[in-house]
């Protein structure tokens, strides 16, 4: 967000009042803050810690007896490596799809040459104001044989026509002239689009890019409607099963427990509690790392949570 | 020459059709095909097997929402449970606003670049993470039981999770805990369009800080906030169903099931695709009156709509 600046020298007078509201802003505002990051925080702590300590309710402020046995069983489990796998393919092919579909239909929109151009736009842009419900939705997928397949997670993704208005009014910005003078020098369509325009429209797709992978990332519903197959699992998916089953967790662990860390002190052995927050930091650490590089893009990003509504 | 010239013309806008058709093709296949789907409606589809037209049941499916007092009753809580959601997130719609107006007001930057970035944070979570979450900090040995029992508020672990009371306004707590500050973003955003002229103006005639923020501040982003509630009216009957699906258990399943959650259920538990398509069709009609009616009334009021 961009701080206003203050412009004038002038100092007012600052009344009792004026100071109250201050100081109890700085205080509710903290409090809120502490609220949304305390748990994170909270989490983190339990999963370096003892386990035995954890599970009796004594690490909340920081950590003890630090250890990364959960970490190291975790990683261990046959199940969560591929979930992870998936997790990553989906996100990284889903995302690449995505944005060049945004970028050249965005693009191709602006063509006054395209044939009907203004009848696709609008069948494309229609499609944010309505959905046909998830049961025909379903039956479509099946029929398609999308179901436990992994372009399931990738093929209705593919086109979001919010993403092509934002790229779209991108491209109309840029000054027609530019491809004008490409067109001249004898440049095709595809000719402009990859060497005139996209080097100019990549800021938008850096936006684009970010909000469609954390949407792929974050992604639940398309795993439970469409994925019995536990290959096809995604990380989210396996998340909630592991906090919804609570005994079947700890012989998953303790079936890949070697012997040698059999010895580990007692202090440090696996509950179902322990891998559950350690799987719920793996699962949330991709979001936080790239969290910093989102925040340049948020003004563009409310506009989109805005539409989706 | 001209005429070649046109000629061209159309054969290139041909070859640019052809560049862009295998994505047609997707927004078809996944957006409008799935639309046909709505006959199932008036069918009594039985799933692994094609539809046959002796299986035609015209309207039966919306008529039995009304007929069979068990499917009304079932039908009238998940309404419930609806309105009640939706309500109260529209009842609380301003605490957005009202969180970028106060947080407008610190003067400490590096603060509130903090407390900006941290309460967006869980905006970018998914449900799961946030049921998760919840799961850490509320089950029996979490950090609310242990600071409780030390402070000696409850004798034993109390499963928050797990219980049936107030469980509407548990579910806006943690809706309120994800959005709150991710929504703040747009009235922020509002707010620094402001002209600061008008603030120096006030504060040379000796208004308070609160009288600016009454009769500047928020009279400023009012607009912002009346296009945002009119947006949430349109959506009143779409809660989604991943947050409640996330939290709802044998103990909360009652008042949690909204109508998103409930034609899942019913598709998915029970088999029962046909009435449930025909609630989801009943649901998009009403979603497309209650969005023209809040456009329409938009128009009416500010000369312009949000579509």
């Amino acid at each position: 967000m961009k701080q206003k600046k203050k412009k004038s020298g002038v100092k007012y007078k600052v009344s009792a009042g004026d100071r109250m509201i201050s100081v109890v802003t700085y205080v509710i505002y903290s409090i809120f803050a502490f609220v949304c990051a305390y748990p994170f925080y909270y989490i983190f702590i339990n999963t370096i810690s003892s386990n035995d300590l954890s599970q009796r309710g004594k690490v909340l402020f920081w950590p003890m007896e630090l250890h990364f046995n959960n970490y190291q069983q975790v990683m261990q489990i046959p199940a969560l490596f591929s979930a992870l796998k998936i997790s990553v393919g989906r996100t990284v092919i889903g995302t690449a799809l995505t944005v060049v579909i945004a970028a050249f239909l965005g693009f191709m929109f602006t063509r006054e040459t395209l044939w009907k151009r203004k009848l696709w736009y609008r069948m494309v842009a229609a499609t944010m104001y309505f959905n046909a419900g998830i049961i025909p939705w379903f039956i479509t997928m099946r029929n398609l044989h999308l179901t436990n397949n992994f372009w399931g997670y990738i093929l209705p993704m593919a086109v979001q026509p919010f993403y092509i208005i934002l790229c779209k009014t991108f491209v109309e910005s840029v000054p027609k002239e530019l491809q004008d003078a490409a067109e001249i020098d004898g440049a095709g369509t595809l000719r402009v689009f990859f060497s005139i325009i996209v080097p100019v429209i990549k800021p938008i797709l850096a936006t684009v890019a970010i909000f469609a992978a954390v949407a792929q990332w974050n992604a639940f519903q398309d795993t439970l409607l469409l994925v019995t197959d536990n290959k096809l699992y995604t990380l989210q998916f396996t998340l909630y099963q592991y906090i919804n089953q609570a005994s079947s967790l700890k012989a998953l662990v303790n079936s890949t427990t070697s012997s040698a860390s059999m010895a580990a002190s007692l202090a440090h052995a696996q509950t179902a509690t322990s891998i559950r927050m350690t799987v719920t930091i793996v699962v949330v650490t991709p979001i936080i790392l790239v969290y910093p590089f989102f925040q340049r893009f948020f003004t563009k990003g409310i506009m989109i949570g805005a539409v989706k509504g | 020459m001209k005429q070649f010239f046109q000629n061209k013309r159309k054969l290139r806008g041909f070859r640019e059709f052809l560049y862009i058709l295998p994505f047609l093709a997707l927004v078809a296949v996944f957006s409008y095909y799935p639309l046909y789907g709505w006959v199932y409606a008036f069918f009594d589809y039985k799933p692994p097997f094609p539809l046959s037209m002796d299986q035609f049941v015209g309207f039966k499916w919306f008529k039995s929402m009304v007929d069979t007092p068990v499917k009304t009753i079932q039908l009238l809580k998940v309404l419930r449970n609806t309105f009640a959601m939706s309500g109260l997130s529209l009842l609380f719609s301003w605490f957005p606003m009202i969180f970028a107006v106060f947080l407008n007001e610190i003067k400490c930057v590096p603060f509130k670049k903090f407390v900006q970035t941290v309460t967006t944070l869980p905006n970018f979570i998914s449900w799961v993470l946030v049921y998760s979450i919840a799961y850490c900090l509320l089950n029996s040995t979490g950090v609310v039981n242990s600071v409780m029992m030390s402070l000696g508020l409850i004798d034993s672990p109390q499963l928050f999770l797990q219980s049936s009371e107030h469980v509407w306004l548990k579910m806006w707590v943690w809706l309120t805990w994800k959005n709150a500050g991710w929504s703040a973003i747009m009235y922020i955003a509002a707010i620094t369009g402001i002209d600061d002229e008008l603030n120096e103006a006030a504060r040379v005639d000796g208004a308070s800080r609160m009288q600016i923020i009454w009769h500047i501040t928020i009279p400023s982003i009012l607009p912002t906030y009346f296009v945002l509630v009119m947006l949430s009216l349109a959506n009143f009957l779409s809660n989604g169903m991943e947050q409640y699906f996330v939290f709802a258990n044998a103990f909360n399943k009652e008042s949690i099931e909204v109508l998103d959650l409930y034609v899942y259920n019913l598709a998915m538990g029970s088999g029962g695709y046909s009435l449930s398509t025909a609630i989801s069709i009943l649901k998009s009609v009403v979603s497309v009156l209650l969005l023209c009616c809040t456009n329409g009334f938009s128009k009416l009021v500010r000369g312009e709509g949000f579509i």
